[in-house]
């Protein structure tokens, strides 16, 4: 079966009346791990809002598996990361917890939870590397950790589609390397993703095309292509240095 | 426990538990969803039931159920739509909630305000065995509803943007919850009064969730602290011959002041404990930053913040 995961013609979105998708074709097939890549406030993380139909399209159509999005109701087939776990609740919730309502979109709203459903979730926390923190509150883990908890909620559903609105964004090395991993183990079982990323870091070996987003539209659609400028140097890590405006000569020049 | 030998205690017993375990069943989803005082506004409006009860002789807690469920639903659709607008306009409704209920009892002529006062600060000493009946039935459906429900509404409350990828009914959902808020409200009304619903499905779980670490955790304290404030009020309040209503939100105060006393003394201990013992080091992550290697190659080690570091290697 080759029939196209994602498919978007001609998608166009506007937030009153301000565009900020004009025409956007894409067609994501099984198996591909394609990253969205594009500069802040390009449009890349409304693109894949607008494909999991959280934001309305002004024009165009969106299919999912071969279904017009609109008629689509096999939602247990994608496992979709925000950004970040909202602002939180005071509730407490702990990293289970959070992991187990990935199983609702398999499970129903009526069926509790069974056996399968436990598995899933500790299976889920082992890929990510959480088990150990299975019984904390979210609250208490780093940045990271709280998204490798969303990642592993996504897993828990046992998703064909992993969609993913900046996964690395503010976390530690430790975490984008144990993410790295899950989803390596992710499509190497045959999983499709899609992601959002302001820059690769170590996903970009499991990157298997790059699609740039600039003012709306898409300017790349190929290999992940070389970045421009001191972001090219090897070894730099978007970090940028403490005083910018230091004269280069300090540490040059020989006194 | 001589207290109990009338019938009347027995009943207001009865329902002030159903009800302090209830409340809290149901408010741990509002205060998740930071909407903790949804319950009061709720309780406003269904005010204005009581009034269109009382005006036309119907039952004025059926009247209640049902005029505050259509202001929960429109409540739900306001808050569905966004922030900005939707703020006055629960306000509006709110305080247009009460005063059209004050109006509406004055109208109705029933005789004095002791009807108005039974219905905001609660009468369950008054509660016909009828009443008790209706209570207790209302009462077993919300608790199943919200315990059969829990991780869909978990969901939907933790995560709303997450359960509608997730293909849930979150429309259906959070009307679900808002009708059943509106219930709620309706028939704590005649235990606590509808001032105080609020408080009882808010504070026991502001409580709760001071020491516990999971959701279920702190949803099961919530309801043993609804239990434990409900009862020990029912017994106090005839003992000290007070306000049912306002002792149990009383004690239920209590409780969460002794709760947060405790756990800052607690952790206070915990901190001071942890110190001389030494814990376990913490593993350190690297460093996520290129140190990059300074090109100076040899001499002390330059102190950037020292206005003239760049004489530093002579």
């Amino acid at each position: 079966m080759t029939e196209p995961v994602i498919t978007v013609e001609h998608g166009a979105v506007a937030y009153d009346e301000r565009p900020v998708l004009r025409d956007i074709s894409l067609t994501v097939a099984p198996g591909e791990v394609v990253a969205v890549l594009g500069a802040n406030g390009s449009g890349k993380s409304t693109l894949i809002r607008a494909i999991l139909g959280l934001v309305p399209l002004n024009a165009g159509t969106v299919s999912l598996f071969g279904t017009p999005q609109r008629r689509f109701r096999q939602w247990r087939r994608i496992g979709y990361v925000p950004q970040r776990l909202g602002a939180g609740s005071a509730v407490p919730a702990t990293v289970a917890e959070v992991v187990a309502a990935g199983r609702l979109a398999r499970r129903g709203v009526l069926r509790p939870a069974g056996a399968a459903d436990r598995r899933a979730v500790a299976e889920a926390l082992r890929a990510v590397g959480l088990s150990d923190r299975a019984g904390d509150p979210v609250t208490t883990l780093s940045g990271g950790q709280q998204q490798r908890t969303l990642i592993a909620r996504a897993l828990a559903g046992q998703p064909e589609l992993l969609v993913l609105d900046e996964p690395t964004a503010g976390v530690d090395s430790a975490s984008q390397d144990a993410f790295a991993e899950a989803l390596r183990g992710f499509v190497a079982d045959g999983g499709t993703v899609l992601l959002v990323a302001h820059e690769l870091g170590p996903l970009a070996t499991v990157i298997t095309r790059a699609v740039v987003v600039h003012e709306g539209k898409i300017a790349h659609d190929g290999p992940v292509p070389e970045p421009a400028g001191h972001h090219a140097a090897p070894g730099h890590e978007h970090v940028h240095p403490h005083a910018p405006d230091d004269p280069v000569g300090i540490w040059g020049a020989p006194a | 426990m001589s207290l109990f030998q009338y019938d009347f205690m027995i009943r207001a017993l009865v329902g002030a538990l159903v009800i302090g375990l209830t409340a809290p069943a149901l408010g741990i989803y509002l205060v998740q969803r930071r909407m903790s005082l949804i319950g009061d506004g709720v309780g406003h409006v269904a005010l204005t039931g009581v009034g269109v009860g009382l005006l036309f002789n119907t039952s004025p807690v059926l009247m209640a159920v049902l005029v505050s469920a259509v202001a929960a639903v429109a409540i739900e659709l306001i808050r569905e739509r966004g922030r900005t607008s939707g703020d006055v306009a629960l306000a509006l409704m709110f305080y247009g909630g009460i005063a059209g209920g004050v109006m509406l009892v004055g109208l109705s002529g029933s005789r004095s305000n002791a009807n108005l006062m039974a219905y905001l600060f609660g009468s369950l000493t008054t509660t016909s065995p009828q009443d008790l009946t209706v209570i207790v039935v209302l009462a077993v459906v919300v608790l199943t509803t919200m315990l059969v429900l829990r991780p869909a509404l978990f969901a939907i409350s933790h995560d709303e943007e997450y359960a509608r990828v997730s293909g849930l009914p979150v429309r259906a959902l959070n009307l679900l919850l808002a009708v059943t808020t509106a219930v709620t409200v309706t028939i704590s009304m005649r235990a606590v009064g509808l001032l105080l619903v609020s408080a009882l499905m808010v504070v026991p779980v502001a409580t709760a969730q001071l020491f516990s670490r999971g959701f279920v955790a702190t949803m099961v304290t919530a309801m043993g602290i609804g239990l434990v404030a409900s009862g020990s009020g029912v017994w106090l309040a005839g003992t000290a011959n007070t306000a049912l209503g306002a002792t149990i939100v009383i004690l239920a105060i209590a409780i969460f002041l002794l709760a947060a006393v405790g756990t800052a003394v607690r952790r206070a201990l915990g901190r001071r404990r942890a110190v001389p013992s030494g814990r376990p080091t913490p593993v350190v992550e690297p460093c996520d930053v290129v140190l990059e290697p300074a090109p100076a190659p040899s001499g002390p080690p330059v102190d950037l913040d020292r206005p003239d570091h760049a004489t530093a290697h002579r």
